[in-house]
């Protein structure tokens, strides 16, 4: 009924080329920047800021790193865990060891470094595909983990593995309480999912989706395979570096190498396979879902076993939510295969028509 | 025909002794044919005969084993994809090869990958060069998208798109590219009369509007000896003819290939 797009005329290309066409969509979309920027950090107590909100903009990124090359460029990775992993723990070396560089800087490098893993990594792209380039990015992930653990310099000679990160300050300005961590956090990753966005929609996005859907015809249209494939490895790797830099230093604190296990990659590949491919509001929702659909679970089941007043024992609920959780997922695969994103934008243009069926 | 607004000129393609095989499959066997600025060559001829092997060696997409290719005045043992589409070659395929997730807008954007001269940074960022740039070329599309009538289907994802559609989009994607060469690998299969009728005024249009040199391989004998300036026949990896049309409805070796030999 509100939503309709009937009336707003474009007058140009520009008009007609925007991220969100719909008026209605902009004025949704500034609600939810200040809900987040600014009635989260206000009335949000510590636990929900420090254990939820952070971590799930931290896995929505890492997800949309992954997104950009198995959604966008069709490259399937199972190395997201490895450029997390490249990322916490260069970040941690450039802080370490350039201290005058600062935070963000900091940040960017061990982003590039990943990149530059993902490169290398990537290069098995060019011969092959699908599965079998999953099994090649498993090498990643093994290999990283393995360097990380032998290679004293990585950790600075920690005899556990372990590293802490360094307090984070910014112009002079520290970033220590939980609402500044998530704000921090949140900055960066509506920055880098704008960039992504514009990247997608723009010819290296077209690029990406093009080698996706037929490479063949891609190459003959002069878009350059090799190139192509290695920036997408690349800047996917760049993300889920930055990511990871984040997920040390504005999450966990401390952390060890089997943070980073391949776990994590197969957590941020559901995140995506449930979100949608393909899209960065999937990312989002994937990582939202995957985050808070076991909080929501467990809520649930202390107000169901207060209600009835008997003491469910702790082992059967906590089983209980797996099973739940998987099942919940299945049947979101079978309803929608290409994901909640999708779901949500079949909703939009059933909203635009409705209450008429055409 | 009436006079042409771009007349028939110099040679700018030419195959000459081309060779190739898979294994012990000869689908090329010293093919040598040549294509004049601004005709309408067709290649015809029996399935199997390497008709699309000829167009995948002429874009690189396969490698002879053996035979030179000229294109304006350069020489090339065997060209790759990149190369071609640079100097000018862009094609469609017999079996569409649309980016089927894309809406047809962005298909053809694609067309014009290589006339983009941003990085990626700069359209990361999205502002200035990036944004007149995509801009421009939007613009440049739209005069494709007008071209070839597919206005109204501009923001639809190319899988969900009739047949013909499709064929149309896809020559609308190799249009973008603005070629002096293209390639047409069966642009009429498939479909009815009408939509035939369509795509044949779309193929001489862009001959007369743009002066585009166009290869096209086709089945319907109808069409072929209709639009073509000159045709060429393979039979079994090899050439049985070469000549106008009319020549070509004369050939005793075609005529025996296409309706067989009494023994």
């Amino acid at each position: 009924m509100f939503y309709r797009e009937a009336g707003q005329f474009k007058s140009s290309y520009a008009e007609d080329q925007q991220i969100f066409p719909i008026r209605q969509d902009r004025i949704g979309i500034t609600a939810l920047l200040l809900v987040v920027f600014v009635a989260v950090p206000l009335l949000g107590d510590q636990y929900w800021l420090s254990a939820i909100f952070t971590p799930l903009l931290i896995f929505a990124l890492a997800a949309l790193g992954l997104n950009i090359l198995t959604g966008y460029a069709g490259q399937l990775s199972l190395g997201t865990a490895a450029f997390m992993a490249v990322g916490a723990f260069m970040a941690y070396n450039f802080m370490l060891r350039l201290p005058w560089l600062g935070v963000i800087p900091s940040f960017i490098l061990a982003g590039l470094c990943a990149a530059a893993v993902g490169v290398v990594f990537g290069l098995p792209s060019l011969r092959i595909k699908g599965f079998y380039l999953a099994v090649a990015t498993l090498a990643c992930q093994f290999f990283v983990l393995w360097a990380i653990q032998r290679w004293g310099w990585i950790t600075n000679y920690s005899a556990s593995g372990v590293i802490t990160a360094q307090k984070m300050v910014i112009l002079g300005f520290p970033f220590d309480t939980p609402a500044l961590k998530y704000l921090l956090t949140l900055s960066i990753v509506t920055l880098l999912a704008l960039l992504a966005k514009n990247l997608m929609r723009s010819e290296t996005g077209r690029a990406f989706m093009a080698v996706r859907d037929m490479d063949v015809a891609a190459e003959v249209i002069g878009i350059r395979m090799m190139h192509t494939k290695l920036l997408a490895f690349a800047i996917s790797s760049f993300y889920c570096g930055v990511a990871g830099a984040m997920y040390a230093f504005c999450y966990l604190g401390t952390v060890e190498p089997e943070a980073f296990t391949l776990d994590l990659s197969f957590r941020v590949l559901f995140m995506i396979i449930i979100g949608g491919t393909g899209s960065i509001l999937g990312s989002f929702i994937g990582a939202a879902f995957i985050t808070l659909l076991p909080i929501f679970l467990n809520v649930m089941f202390g107000g169901i076993s207060h209600l009835l007043g008997v003491e469910i024992p702790h082992a059967v609920i906590s089983n209980l939510e797996l099973i739940i959780f998987g099942a919940l997922i299945i049947f979101f695969l079978i309803v929608e295969p290409h994901g909640l994103a999708r779901l949500w934008q079949i909703a939009k243009e059933k909203l635009r028509l409705w209450p008429f069926p055409h | 025909m009436s006079a042409r607004a771009h007349p028939v000129g110099e040679v700018v393609l030419s195959v000459e002794n081309v060779s190739l095989s898979f294994g012990g499959v000869k689908a090329l066997q010293g093919i040598t044919f040549d294509v004049r600025e601004h005709e309408v060559r067709a290649i015809i001829g029996p399935n199997g005969a390497g008709k699309s092997s000829m167009l995948n060696v002429i874009n690189g997409v396969y490698h002879p084993q053996q035979g030179t290719i000229k294109l304006r005045g350069r020489e090339f043992h065997d060209m790759n994809s990149h190369e071609a589409a640079k100097m000018g070659i862009a094609r469609t395929f017999q079996n569409i090869a649309l980016f089927k997730g894309m809406s047809v807008l962005d298909n053809i954007m694609t067309g014009r990958n290589l006339k983009m001269r941003c990085n990626f940074l700069q359209q990361a960022l999205w502002i200035g060069p990036a944004r007149r740039e995509e801009m421009a070329h939007r613009r440049a599309v739209e005069e494709v998208i007008d071209f070839m009538e597919i206005q109204h289907i501009r923001k639809t994802p190319v899988g969900k798109l009739a047949y013909g559609l499709q064929k149309r989009v896809e020559l609308a994607r190799a249009l973008a590219a603005e070629p002096t060469l293209l390639l047409l690998d069966e642009p009429m299969a498939g479909m009815n009369l009408e939509e035939k009728q369509d795509m044949c005024r779309f193929v001489l249009d862009v001959n007369d509007h743009f002066g585009t040199t166009i290869v096209l391989i086709e089945h319907d004998m109808g069409v072929v000896m209709d639009i073509s300036d000159r045709v060429v026949v393979l039979d079994y990896g090899k050439k049985i003819g070469d000549g106008t049309p009319d020549q070509i409805r004369t050939n005793q070796a075609v005529i025996d290939a296409y309706l067989g030999v009494a023994h």
